[in-house]
């Protein structure tokens, strides 16, 4: 920045017919970039692997890239200056942080993919652990029972928390009072209920003081409790996206407010309320916690869900891992990977479901895509209050994006000098 | 309410719907109205039955140990016909959350500054989804690959900091073991948190008002110097809300920790010798071979771990609250 050579100078002049755009990396840009991480990997290899008899591949890995930003701030404050160079260097860090967590991330979905991709037979599709033991090959026995059990007891949670859901959205959206208030404070506590405590509960409540026994069903009601919070919040988001005006017209047509909520609010946030329920099913399909205390798992079908333990993809992957049979722990592997799969098939669904769109000229609205992004959402919206009914909510960040470039034709103004 | 002798009819009492006619409901409005507000109350049933049957549960241990259950470190049901407490588990839980807190957080800023600044704009939707994917996996594939992939690695690193940082009291380990430490348990559960912080500090980070991004940068600043003094203060409030977040999603962790952790009762100040505990992965591993009164002191060990968890989370709420009402500059 302080020091401006002749050569930067005859390269940023009015003359030159092409504009830069911003935030290119010049030639000398991607030489010092990677001159550094050259210099810092042979630098390491030298100490480490020639001179010092230490080997740790993580540590090494660490105090190289170390060493590698070290020399490219050395080298950027050469040429542009101190403040290029703090600037580059915070780049360069934040950079290869984000892009290796999200390459460790990647990594643990593939190997699960790697590693259970050869347990996924037809057997496992098919049989069930009901005659099978350590000793018998990888090729017998399957998940039939756990994926059944998963799928009855996903569609009972379903069935409890949804309508409870958003049945309680639309008492905070749209009846409120002075209610309201306290009820949505003890959503947002529930949400926070970690997912054992949910499941001691039922066991405490169903098991123990009702005496039913272990059963598919108390695991669906610990799962709604933890599913529960999930709908209202998400629904809740929604439904404040409806445009006001909406509810006005109906209303001044002198419909009745169930007709309003049933054939006016809802149906105009039906994508939202869909996704935010996928998602929600993402969320609970994957917990083991709450399982282990009330479906409790076994190794045959059980189809009554009220009656007698039940197997599910999680449990059927915790009963195996702890084995140290390898078969055992392959077949454990296979679950991992179809319960993966499940859950990356429901997120689908749910962006597919959550994108926007247009249907007969009408715009949707409520259109939500993200859960995590939610939580943010949601206590903006409980903030701000009014501001709300107006405001249209994509985590996708399209709409930002779009209207910062109508706004400034360069949003992203060049920062180096 | 309304008078036909009265010239005025009076204000309409609902605050925030003037639109509304101040008639009597109909008879469909009044159904309506009943289902709503016995769904409301449904939440309110459900949180005191949790509290009432957990404490009812825990109630034999709690009269039979009295604060003693709270302040013991032993956790033995053979002796004596049981001696449950559980004061190792909860300062393990907390010491794995805190672990997990301190890697979690700086690596959830520094992603969602990447995502929002660095990233190229076509990619970005494409890194928010991945986010949201990742905060959905279940924690068993977490446990799974932490203990299967990540252990060995995390054990050599544990070693190095025993060697090399020796003289900071938690990286001392007096045996040479490393395995199931906190410190393991508390890397997986900072990889595992580290999603649902991102994608929430990410989504408070990318409301910085646009016009002082570039006034910042119009100003002659670098990208870094807008984003500590632009983005970075703007998302303050983000950032502890993010934080307490993931917090809760730290301390009710179960079956990573469980997968991951030698489950041991006598607590030491170091992170990486071997061995931890967690009250979700106590309940988890010691659940199916538990007699009545093992029982009930995991279930008092669960509403010991749900008061904690309340607690933080209306603090959070409470924090959030007030730091976001300070931030919020955009006009």
């Amino acid at each position: 920045m302080t020091d401006v050579s002749p050569h930067d100078i005859e390269q940023f002049s009015p003359d030159d017919d092409v504009p830069r755009a911003p935030r290119t990396m010049l030639p000398d840009d991607w030489g010092m970039l990677a001159g550094s991480a050259l210099a810092a990997v042979g630098l390491m290899w030298t100490l480490f692997l020639r001179l010092l008899p230490v080997h740790s591949s993580v540590g090494t890995w660490f105090l190289t890239w170390l060493v590698f930003l070290a020399i490219y701030g050395y080298v950027v404050r050469q040429v542009h200056g101190r403040l290029a160079a703090k600037d580059r260097i915070v780049a360069a860090a934040l950079s290869s942080v984000a892009l290796i967590l999200f390459g460790l991330l990647l990594l643990i979905v593939g190997y699960v993919v790697v590693k259970g991709i050869g347990g996924i037979t037809s057997a496992f599709f098919t049989q069930t652990l009901e005659k099978v033991g350590p000793l018998d090959p990888e090729t017998k026995g399957g998940a039939l029972h756990a994926i059944l059990g998963t799928l009855m007891q996903l569609t009972m949670t379903v069935i409890i928390s949804v309508p409870l859901g958003i049945t309680t959205a639309v008492f905070l959206n749209e009846v409120g009072g002075r209610w309201a208030r306290p009820v949505r404070t003890l959503v947002d506590a529930m949400s926070g209920v970690p997912s054992i405590v949910a499941g001691l509960f039922i066991y405490s409540a169903l098991i123990l003081s009702l005496g039913w026994g272990f059963s598919g069903f108390a695991a669906s009601l610990a799962l709604a409790v933890l599913m529960l919070p999930t709908v209202t919040r998400t629904t809740e988001v929604v439904l404040r996206l409806v445009p006001g005006g909406l509810r006005e017209a109906a209303l001044a047509l002198g419909a009745p407010r169930w007709r309003v909520v049933l054939q006016v609010v809802l149906p105009t946030a039906r994508s939202g309320v869909s996704t935010a329920v996928i998602l929600g099913m993402a969320r609970a399909v994957g917990e083991t916690a709450p399982l282990i205390l009330t479906a409790l798992g076994t190794s045959i079908v059980n189809n009554n869900i009220f009656k007698g333990a039940q197997a599910s993809l999680p449990l059927y992957i915790w009963g195996l891992i702890r084995s140290s049979d390898g078969g055992q722990q392959q077949r454990a592997w296979a679950g991992a990977l179809a319960l993966i799969t499940l859950v990356l098939v429901l997120f689908t669904l749910a962006r597919l479901l959550g994108r926007p769109r247009r249907r007969d000229g009408v715009e949707e609205h409520g259109t939500v895509t993200s859960l995590a992004g939610l939580d943010a959402a949601f206590d903006r919206f409980h903030l701000s209050g009014e501001r709300a009914s107006s405001m249209t909510y994509d985590t996708a960040d399209h709409h930002h994006d779009r209207t910062r470039h109508d706004a400034a034709p360069d949003p992203d103004p060049e920062d180096r000098p | 309410m309304t008078d036909v002798l009265t010239p005025a009819p009076p204000e309409p009492e609902l605050d925030e719907a003037p639109m509304r006619p101040t008639v009597k409901p109909s008879g469909g409005d009044r159904v309506f109205l009943g289902v709503t507000k016995a769904a409301g109350f449904s939440t309110f049933v459900i949180m005191a039955a949790i509290g009432i049957f957990l404490l009812k549960g825990a109630w034999p241990i709690l009269q039979r140990e009295g604060l003693g259950f709270f302040t013991q470190f032993e956790w033995n049901p053979s002796v004596d016909g049981g001696s449950f407490g559980v004061a190792a588990v909860i300062y393990f839980t907390i010491a794995i959350a805190i672990v997990a807190m301190a890697m979690a957080v700086p690596l959830a800023i520094a992603t969602a500054l990447f995502i929002n600044e660095y990233a190229p704009r076509r990619v970005r939707p494409g890194l928010v989804a991945m986010i949201d994917l990742f905060a959905a996996i279940p924690s068993i594939i977490y446990g799974l690959w932490g203990s299967a992939v990540a252990a060995p690695h995390l054990v050599g690193i544990s070693d190095w900091l025993d060697t090399h940082l020796s003289f900071i009291p938690i990286f001392r380990s007096t045996s040479n073991s490393y395995d199931g430490s906190t410190f393991i348990a508390g890397c997986i559960v900072a990889l595992m948190i580290m999603p649902i912080a991102t994608a929430v500090i990410r989504e408070v980070f990318a409301q910085a008002p646009v016009v002082e991004k570039e006034g910042a940068l119009a100003l002659g600043g670098t990208r870094w110097g807008m984003i500590r003094t632009v983005v970075l203060p703007f998302g303050k409030g983000g950032i502890i809300g993010g934080s307490m977040l993931s917090l809760g999603r730290a301390l009710g962790e179960t079956i990573a920790v469980a997968l991951l952790i030698i489950p041991i009762f006598a607590p030491h100040l170091s992170v990486t010798e071997r061995g931890s505990n967690s009250v979700g992965a106590l309940i988890a591993i010691k659940f199916s071979e538990a007699g009545p009164r093992e029982l009930s002191a995991l279930i008092a060990a669960g509403i010991t771990l749900f008061a904690i968890t309340l607690v933080v989370n209306f603090v959070a709420s409470f924090i959030v609250a007030r730091s976001r009402s300070g931030a919020a500059t955009e006009g």
